[in-house]
């Protein structure tokens, strides 16, 4: 039988999906207990218990001055930040696209703008934003925004474009005017995508945020990473980067139910 | 007395004509079925019906109007697919056809219970009770076609278009169609433009069938002559062409 048509069983897909993770484990694990051996007092590989021991304190042990606990601290304000700059940058790219895709007027006067500013490098522009806005959380969230608004909006309004036109025509005949149409028939129909929008977008949003966190902040999972760097604490910025994957991963996973469940429609042909 | 007016009606695209000298008058009531080659220009015409475009020369009235700029309420519509909305359920689709014609699309509480009403009944006749609450992409091609026709009917339209509706259909479902089409025509006696490719269909379903070819050729230049209509059929009993189109083009 051909390669292309064998099919992992249940359990074997399983195995197979953990492996990789195993693998990676086990090498750290190893590559660790080299060092370590060598010389005990190594901290560019600490081993595995050392990183649980240290995530533990982190999640739990408030700090000695402020007598708060500094990653939920930094967690929410950069969970704070990524929503704002996602959000407004979702909501722009919604209203832009779905002028852009249905009204001539927009198209003629935006698309060409829209791509040449998809093609400006966001961090680029961060000392500019820092100068303009200040370094507090305003830049940060301009900075997300910039990054990932061109390219919802050029997607979402190819997908009104690519909406049927017969559907267009149809709503006219029923009577909608450009707003009911706009409203009630591209609208739900790109929403779906703006929720897969959101999820691709969200990996450039991290980057631009855990950026900007770390040039000018006082609080934040990226200033923190950065700020420890100093002290080559592996170990917290290691559980840092895995907390941080997680939140990612939580994400991800509760958009994808939204979008399941608030649009059944998407199913009904499967 | 002439519903809808064609007169001396041209479509061109670039420097290909498409049609020409296109001269029509429909009764109200009458059931247009137009046939003729592919790409003659059976949907160029069908949408400018529509007022989806303009005609090069010449225009379009319905009832002495003013020749529209863009689809309205006048006309319905029911293309071969796309015709429904695939984010709104069944019900919702016929709704759709009053709710539309709102500021905000939307309809106040009571209106939205006598417009359900309405729909309930259009559901009724066009079959679909049973799959109400269901989304179109879960209804196979002919329940979809009968819902946009009842969608379509459901806002009053005063001439209804229909581009080769049944053309990706089964046989015996088309039949089937025949019946339902035929049925809501008794009812409403409205004024419906049909284009198929199948001539059987055409004869059976139209009052009249109006064939569209080209009546002039340049060999080496194909797109310089555009189509016309070259036979008027009366189909009522039996299709006896009572008038060659082009003569009486010539003529006047
Ligand atoms: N918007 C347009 N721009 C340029 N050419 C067009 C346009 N619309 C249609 N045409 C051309 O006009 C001709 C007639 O098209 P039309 O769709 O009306 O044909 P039709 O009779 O409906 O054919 P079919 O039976 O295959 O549906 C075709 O050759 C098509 O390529
Ligand atoms: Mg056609």
């Amino acid at each position: 039988m051909r390669w292309i048509n064998k099919i992992p069983e249940r359990p074997a897909a399983i195995l197979l999906a953990a492996l990789p993770f195993l693998a990676i484990f086990l090498a750290y694990a190893i590559a660790s207990d080299i060092r370590l051996e060598a010389n005990p007092q190594d901290k560019l590989l600490p081993a595995p218990s050392t990183i649980v021991e240290t995530a533990q304190r982190l999640f739990t042990e408030p700090d000695r001055r402020s007598k708060e606990i500094l990653l939920w601290n930094d967690t929410l304000a950069s969970l704070g930040r990524l929503a704002a700059g996602v959000g407004i940058a979702a909501t722009l790219s919604l209203a832009i696209g779905l002028a852009v895709g249905l009204l001539p007027y927009a198209r003629s006067t935006l698309s060409s703008v829209i791509a040449v500013l998809s093609m400006v490098p966001p961090l680029a522009l961060l000392p500019i934003l820092f100068i303009v806005f200040g370094l507090g959380e305003t830049s940060k969230i301009v900075l997300i925004v910039i990054g990932i608004t061109p390219f919802m909006t050029r997607d979402l309004a190819q997908r009104v474009l690519e909406i049927p036109h017969e559907q267009i025509v149809k709503a006219q005949t029923l009577g909608a005017s450009s707003a009911v149409i706009a409203m009630r028939v591209a609208l739900p129909q790109v929403l779906p995508r703006l929720i897969s929008n959101v999820r691709l977008s969200l990996g450039s949003a991290w980057l631009f945020l855990i950026a900007a966190e770390a040039v000018a902040s006082n609080v934040g999972l990226g200033y923190r990473i950065f700020l420890v760097r100093r002290y080559l604490a592996m170990d917290v910025i290691l559980t840092y980067v895995m907390w941080i994957t997680v939140l990612a991963f939580l994400i991800d996973w509760l958009l994808k139910n939204l979008s399941r469940r608030a649009f059944p429609w998407m199913e009904a042909g499967l | 007395m002439s519903f809808v007016t064609v007169s001396n009606l041209w479509q061109r695209y670039g420097t290909r004509s498409i049609l020409e000298r296109v001269n029509v008058d429909i009764h109200e009531g009458e059931f247009i079925s137009i046939v003729g080659a592919s790409g003659c220009g059976k949907s160029t015409f069908l949408r400018m019906l529509l007022a989806q475009e303009q005609p090069y020369r010449g225009e379009i009235r319905i009832d002495g109007g003013t020749p529209a700029r863009e689809p309205n309420l006048e006309r319905g519509v029911v293309f071969q697919k796309y015709s429904v909305f695939p984010h709104l359920s069944v019900r919702d689709n016929l709704i759709a056809a009053e709710s539309f014609n709102t500021p905000f699309g939307r309809l106040s509480r009571n209106a939205r219970k006598a417009a359900g009403r309405r729909a309930d009944d259009m559901l009724e006749r066009i079959g679909l009770n049973h799959v109400a609450h269901q989304y179109p992409a879960s209804l196979s091609g002919g329940m979809q076609q009968r819902l946009a026709i009842g969608q379509a009917m459901n806002a009053k339209p005063r001439i209804l278009l229909l581009d080769e509706p049944f053309g990706a259909l089964d046989p015996g479902t088309r039949l089937q169609m025949h019946d339902f089409l035929m049925e809501l025509r008794d009812e409403t006696n409205m004024t419906v433009f049909m284009v198929t490719h199948d001539l059987q269909e055409g004869f059976k379903l139209g009052d009249r069938v109006l064939v569209f070819d080209k009546p002039r050729w340049d060999p080496h230049d194909p797109g310089r002559y555009g189509a016309t209509i070259t036979y008027d059929f009366d189909a009522r009993d039996g299709g006896i062409p009572f008038q060659m189109k082009e003569e009486t083009d010539v003529s006047e």
